[in-house]
Order: C-alpha cells, then sequence, then structure tokens
C-alpha cells in the first residue's frame, strides 16, 4: 500500500517536471531538456549516465522524448535511487583532493584547470558561469569551505 | 621506482575522481536553477501568447460587424466611421497628405537636420543623433517615411540577395523598439553599406521605447541602400496590432503582456504631426516585403511556413493587416480591379487574375509566414496558443524546402535564451535580437553572419552591462518577481469568473476549497497552462490545514477603487477582462487620432461588442455607463481617462 502511493507520489513529480518543458502540451519534450529534468528531480547522474539515459527514451533518433517512454524509466531511477545525492562530506573532500594544501580555498585559475582538462570536462561557458557563480569578489577565491553549504542552501529556499 | 609510479597515478586517478564529482555536483545546481528559470519563463511566455490570441479575437469580432452591417441599421455610421481609411483614394491625394513640405523646422530645434536625397553620412548622423537620445523633427520623420514609402511600393514582395567570397551577409531577428541593442550590433559588426549587407527578419517595432528610431535608422539606411539592406514583414508591423497600447504609468513596473504601445510612442513624441506619421506607417507597413532569399537556397521570413507555403503565389500578392483580410474583389469588363479594402491598386502588386476564391485562400498563407511557430513532431496544426498561422513539422520543412529547391530556413518570432537555436535537423534556424527582452538577464540576442558557403556564424550579445555581473540566481529573482506581478494581475482581471469556479468546489459555502481544487479552477479559469500547485505557494500566501481560503485572498487581490459608480457591477468585470480589446476597438473608432471619441460611438460599439460576447446587458445600463464614463460631461470620452480608471496599481505593496 504504501508503495503504490510512493510511486503515485513519485510520477506526480515526475510529470509536474516533465511539464515544464512540454511546451506544446502534448507529452512530449525535447531530448535536449532530458538532462535538466532529471537533474531537477534531485538525482545527480554523470553525462555518461544520462546519454544512456537519452537512448533509452528518445523516440527513434528524432529529437523527443515522450512521456509514455520517460515516465517508468524515470520512476524506476527514483525508486531505486540511482543517481543519488553527493554527500556535503564527499564533495568537501573532493575539492580538498584538487587543494593539495588544504587551504580551504583555490584560486579560479586552479579549478577551471581541472574542470576543463579531467574528468567530464566542462565547456568555457560552463567555467565561465561557474567562476561568476563561485569566485568571492573581493578576495577572488573559491572558498569551497563555506560555498558547499550556501549552494545547497539557495536551492532550497 | 614502481611504487612512485603507483602513488603519482593513484594521485592522478583520486583527482579525476574529485573532479567528477564537482562537476557532477555543479552540473545539477545549475540545471536546478535551470528548472525554475524555464518555470517563470513560461509564466511570461504563456501570459505574452494569450495577449496575442486577444488580438487574433478581435478579428474575429470586426467579422461579426461586417456581418452585421446593413445600410439601414443605426450603427452603419459607426461601421462605416471603423472602415473610413478603406476608401478608395489615390495615391496623389495621400501624398498630398503626407506632405511635409509647409512644416517649418524652427531655430530652436536641436536635433539633426537630414538633406535629401539621403546619404551614409546622413544616416550614420541620425545614428549619433538617437544614441544621444535626440529626437528627429516631424518635418524630416514625414520626409524620410514618404520616400520610404515611394521606394517600397516599387520593391518586390520577395527579396532576392547573393552572397560571394568577398561580401558577406548579416542577419538580425526582432528588435522590439530596443534601441541600444541595435546600436550594439552596429558596434560590433559595423554598420550597413554595399559591402556590408544587413537583412532584418521583421518585430522592428512595440513593446521597446525606440521603435520609431530604429524604423527611421533602418529605413535610411534603405533609402542608401536598396540593394543592400533588407527589411522582411513582421507581424507586428500591422498598425492593427500597433493600436493595443499600454496602459503605462510611471508606478507601473514591467507588465510583460500586452507591452505593445507604438502607437503611443508615436502620439507622445509627435504630438501635432503624430497621426499623420501614424497613418504613412500604416501605408508603409503594409507594403513591406515578406521574405528574403539568399543566393536561392537560404529562405528569410519572420514567423515561418506551412504545408501550403508556395513562394511563386505570395510574390504576388499584397495585405493590409492580419485583422483585415482582403475583401471580396470583383473584376470589371476592361479588366481594372474594383478595390474594396487594399487600398490603391498601382504598382507591381496589381494582380490582374486574382478571383474572389484565391485572395481568401492566399490570405492565410501569408499570415503563416509572419505568425507560424515549428513544431518537433511531424504535420501541420493551426497555432491556437498565438491564435493566428500555424506550428509545422520537421516533414513540412522538408517538404516546402525541397519543393523549392532551398537548403535552410531562417526565421524569428520567438524568443530563445542564447539568442538563436536550431530544430528539424538543423533546417530551421531561429534568431532573435532584443536581449533582456522579458526582463533584465532573461535572454542574449544574437544574429548571424553568413558567407558564400552559407553557414551560419553566430555573434550573442546582451545589451545592458549590470545584468552580465548579475549570478544565476540574481538575474532568476528579478525575473520571478516580475512574472508573478504579472500573475497577480491576470487574476485580479478574473475575479469574478474565479470566485464561480471556487464555489463550484465549495457546495457547503465554507469559503474554503482544498489546494487541488483550488489549482484546478483557476487553470479551468485563466487557461494558462501554468503549473498552478507548484505556483500556489507564491501566490496564497496563507492556508489553513491544506485549504485555500478563496474569498479572503480574492478579497486581497483587489488593489484598485474603481472611480465609475455602475449600478451593475458585472459590465465593470466585463470591462476589465476586455480592457485592452476596447482600447484597441476605441483607438481604430478614433480614425482621427484625437484621443475622443463620441458618447454615441461609445454607446454604439458596447453594444455591438456585448452582443458579440453575447451578453445581456440593457440598454439604459450602457447609457448610465458611457455617461459616468465622460468625466468632464462634455458629451465625449477622453480614451486616455477611460484607460486610467482602469488602471491598476503597482501590485509590488503585496510582496
Amino acid at each position: 500500500m504504501a508503495e503504490t502511493s510512493e510511486t503515485a507520489d513519485i510520477q506526480r513529480k515526475i510529470r509536474a517536471a516533465f511539464h515544464v518543458f512540454d511546451h506544446k502540451a502534448d507529452n512530449t519534450v525535447d531530448v535536449r531538456e532530458v538532462s535538466t529534468i532529471i537533474y531537477s528531480l534531485g538525482c545527480f547522474p554523470t553525462k555518461a549516465d544520462i546519454h544512456r539515459f537519452v537512448d533509452e527514451v528518445e523516440e527513434d533518433n528524432m529529437g523527443y522524448v515522450h512521456l509514455d517512454k520517460f515516465l517508468p524509466v524515470m520512476t524506476k531511477v527514483l525508486l531505486e535511487n540511482k543517481f543519488p545525492p553527493i554527500p556535503e562530506e564527499n564533495l568537501l573532500q573532493a575539492f580538498e583532493v584538487l587543494d593539495k594544501e588544504r587551504r580551504g580555498y583555490m584560486e579560479p585559475q586552479e579549478l577551471a584547470k581541472y574542470m576543463k582538462s579531467e574528468g567530464e570536462t566542462f565547456s568555457q561557458e560552463e567555467m565561465n558561469e561557474m567562476l561568476t557563480a563561485l569566485v568571492d569578489e573581493k578576495k577572488n577565491l573559491i572558498c569551497y569551505k563555506e560555498l558547499i553549504s550556501q549552494l545547497t542552501l539557495d536551492l532550497d529556499t | 621506482m614502481g611504487c612512485g609510479m603507483g602513488k603519482s597515478s593513484l594521485q592522478e586517478k583520486k583527482s579525476i575522481r574529485a573532479a567528477l564529482l564537482i562537476q557532477r555536483w555543479y552540473r545539477q545546481y545549475v540545471a536546478r536553477l535551470e528548472m525554475r528559470r524555464r518555470c517563470t519563463w513560461n509564466i511570461f511566455q504563456s501570459i505574452e501568447y494569450a495577449g496575442e490570441q486577444d488580438q487574433i479575437k478581435l478579428y474575429s469580432f470586426f467579422g461579426f460587424l461586417m456581418d452585421h452591417f446593413t445600410p439601414a441599421s443605426s450603427e452603419r455610421n459607426l461601421i462605416s466611421h471603423i472602415f473610413r481609411e478603406n476608401e478608395i483614394c489615390r495615391d496623389t491625394e495621400w501624398e498630398r497628405y503626407f506632405c511635409y513640405k509647409d512644416i517649418e523646422v524652427p531655430d530652436s530645434y536641436t536635433g539633426p537636420h537630414l538633406t535629401f536625397p539621403m546619404t551614409f553620412c546622413g544616416v550614420s548622423k541620425l545614428v549619433e543623433a538617437f544614441k544621444q537620445k535626440q529626437q528627429l523633427h516631424a518635418r524630416y520623420v514625414l520626409q524620410i517615411l514618404g520616400e520610404t514609402w515611394r521606394l517600397l511600393r516599387i520593391l518586390p514582395n520577395i527579396n532576392h540577395v547573393s552572397v560571394c567570397q568577398t561580401k558577406e551577409i548579416t542577419i538580425c531577428g526582432d528588435l522590439h523598439g530596443q534601441l541600444e541593442d541595435l546600436l550594439l550590433i552596429f558596434y560590433k559588426n559595423g554598420l550597413p553599406s554595399s559591402e556590408k549587407p544587413y537583412i532584418f527578419n521583421g518585430d522592428f517595432v512595440d513593446r521597446g521605447k525606440s521603435s520609431l528610431e530604429i524604423l527611421l535608422i533602418l529605413f535610411g539606411f534603405l533609402l542608401v541602400y536598396p540593394n543592400d539592406l533588407h527589411l522582411n514583414r513582421g507581424n507586428h508591423e500591422d498598425h492593427i496590432v500597433n493600436l493595443r497600447s499600454l496602459k503605462s504609468g510611471t508606478n507601473l513596473i514591467h507588465f510583460v503582456f500586452a507591452r505593445y504601445g507604438f502607437t503611443k510612442e508615436i502620439l507622445g513624441k509627435y504630438r501635432v504631426h503624430g497621426k499623420k506619421i501614424l497613418k504613412l506607417l500604416q501605408k508603409i507597413f503594409s507594403w513591406l516585403p515578406l521574405a528574403t532569399v539568399i543566393n536561392d537556397k537560404v529562405l528569410v521570413v519572420h514567423g515561418g511556413i506551412s504545408n501550403s507555403t508556395d513562394l511563386n503565389v505570395l510574390s504576388n500578392l499584397q495585405y493590409v493587416s492580419v485583422l483585415r483580410p482582403p475583401k471580396v474583389v470583383h473584376q470589371t469588363l476592361n479588366g481594372n480591379r474594383n478595390e474594396g479594402d487594399n487600398g490603391p491598386a498601382e504598382g507591381r502588386r496589381r494582380v490582374r487574375s486574382l478571383t474572389n476564391h484565391s485572395s481568401l485562400k492566399t490570405f492565410p498563407q501569408i499570415v503563416n509566414l509572419l505568425w507560424s511557430d515549428p513544431m518537433p513532431q511531424n504535420g501541420c496544426i493551426s497555432n491556437e496558443v498565438r491564435g493566428g498561422g500555424c506550428y509545422w513539422g520537421p516533414d513540412v520543412t522538408e517538404e516546402v524546402l525541397g519543393r523549392h529547391n532551398l537548403q535552410l530556413l531562417i526565421r524569428s518570432h520567438e524568443c530563445k535564451q542564447d539568442g538563436y537555436e536550431f530544430c528539424h535537423n538543423r533546417r530551421v534556424l531561429t534568431i532573435f535580437s532584443a536581449s533582456n527582452y522579458y526582463e533584465v538577464g532573461s535572454n542574449r540576442g544574437a544574429y548571424i553572419r553568413m558567407g558564400a558557403d552559407l553557414v551560419p556564424h553566430f555573434i550573442q550579445y546582451q545589451a545592458s552591462r549590470t545584468c552580465r555581473d548579475l549570478t544565476l540566481r540574481q538575474r532568476y529573482n528579478i525575473q520571478k518577481r516580475s512574472a508573478l506581478r504579472a500573475l497577480r494581475e491576470q487574476l485580479f482581471v478574473h475575479k469574478s469568473d474565479l470566485i464561480r469556479a471556487y464555489r463550484e468546489f465549495d457546495p457547503h459555502h465554507t469559503g474554503k476549497i482544498s489546494m487541488r481544487h483550488w489549482a484546478s479552477a483557476t487553470e479551468t479559469v485563466l487557461k494558462l497552462g501554468l503549473p498552478w500547485r507548484v505556483l500556489r505557494s507564491q501566490l496564497v500566501s496563507r492556508t489553513h490545514y491544506g485549504m485555500v481560503d478563496y474569498q479572503q485572498w480574492i478579497k486581497e487581490l483587489s488593489i484598485t477603487e474603481p472611480k465609475l459608480e455602475v449600478s451593475d457591477t458585472s459590465i465593470l468585470e466585463t470591462m476589465y477582462k476586455n480592457h485592452s480589446n476596447l482600447e484597441t476597438i476605441f483607438r481604430i473608432i478614433d480614425t482621427d487620432h484625437s484621443g475622443l471619441i463620441s458618447l454615441e460611438e461609445f454607446r454604439q460599439t458596447w453594444k455591438l461588442l456585448s452582443s458579440h460576447l453575447k451578453m445581456e446587458i440593457s440598454d439604459k445600463a450602457i447609457t448610465d455607463l458611457a455617461h459616468s464614463i465622460d468625466f468632464n460631461k462634455d458629451g465625449s470620452i477622453d480614451i486616455n481617462e477611460f484607460m486610467e480608471a482602469f488602471r491598476l496599481v503597482d501590485l509590488s505593496a503585496h510582496g
């Protein structure tokens, strides 16, 4: 009983997020918006995860995704918690790996270097936006310790 | 040695994992902000399109008027009054009316002086003057417009241009009266010239404050470089669309819907000659070309296409306004056309063999060119959201482009966050040049540079320097506040209908309904397609155990005390709901743009509108209303005063 109402709840959330991008009100969204929808439902997939997801739900390479395909796949993702959120601790540790001296902050160019050359790299545009969002103007530094909790708070308000 | 290498590769692995984590986290943060931004955007857009729908509904009202027109009816004077401008009038008579020669430029005038024929220096001087916020004297305005009108009458409906190795072309989208964006484009890209051709793809006017300045600059360059400056008509280059004017008080902060105001801009800037200028612009708009084709391969048009688009047919037509379809045309024996509606029949666009049927069939084709939007699915369906034109799919793109041997369709008409966007397998490209269109930081503008290879290159920009420095989050907050303000006004305007809808869920008159019912009823009334359950927390401040106290909430939405005393408050509600349409109708009646209409005209209009809306209103009620609106009791109604009575006060007091 509890399971069904949880599923119903989840499906309601999925539909609501889906419809934000459903401009023609015909239960389809542009495939390029799928990642935003998944993220907004509280998931933290990698880009590779997203590609796999899209392959499963895209309508024959037509550039759009129908709710009928999206809903069951997304429901499974949420029920199984496939792309769980990153605990603050892990995030802090990740920064500390890059900030070898553990100063508690990083210079913008330092972080930029990593973001653009390692992992699932950022484009120049993504990098510029990240710097605008994260860099403390006065000190010209990224004080990641404070940022982590602040940004989490940002989204909850 | 082996140990050392292992250690450093372990370190590498760790930093790759760390980078991955941070990237994942940050992308999620951005996506969630983007989601919120998109919700706000949807609010703006749905209100904007709902406003546009209203205009098209006016068309049905005019159709209704014409159907009910009988020579014997008392409304005869009103209707012929409305359509007086359609009397057959030779161009020479109009030219006399628009003559600027008797207008003197006083010594005290500090603006730019123009000499004719226009030269590149003259136009750049004009650009400079507008940059300094100077105003061009009415004499010169009429002179430029007169020359432009003469030129447009000999230009074809569809411009054909070519680009080559040494000559790239620049294509700009909607500008909507935002002069700063045009100046920014000129700054980055250079002024138009024979080495630097430009295409401007419509919607030069309405919404921004400098529509006339943009037109004068574009027309100026058109006069100097008629083969290198190309203008495509947009759906806003339509005098009836322009008549919808914003109730702009300085207390009102941006109401994004119905932010039209071109007519008001002109009348405000040119008190003596404004009406003449407007009339001349009316003529000019109806002669603007409809599309441009580059190297016979790239089609540039403002809105888009439909499955019936046929460029050969369109080369031969003329159309005045989306709200005034061509009347049936009669052929006389000697082949001369006896025009009913479309003004002088001289010129290259005279269609000798146009029959009754074909003019009515091809008119929608033109509306489609200017009002349509692309959709991801195949097919071609009517565009309910805009109220005009169609939605067309990738199959229609392939078919129409194939039929005309084209490879790319460039269009505008829709605001895009990055200033441009591809769709339909990169066969359709939307270009939009008005940055910060909905609100500060809402979007970038962009323009296209294209060379002989016909590959589009994009340059993006954002006009205001301050918004570039705002973070995503700050920009989002500004937009959110504006959107909510606009939404609250919509709610207020539909108060009665909302209460009625809420009451249906409240059979025991408790004054409270569940949030779910509130959301469903609100959508039924407003039909904006918005996620009301999500928005509820921003719009309704207090709930009791999950129930909305709608009586109290509606009362709190009341933010204005009407100055009118009417016995029947339902009329008042109807007026509120229809007041933008009413204003358009009044301004059409006020053909000499005096700002006044007689009580009798008001009474007749209201009577017609209410019978069209199928409302029961007694003659006495209308007469009483008319008298009460005549504030100074002089037998005429000042349109501005009337609209003032319905002006809604800034809602920021409610948060």
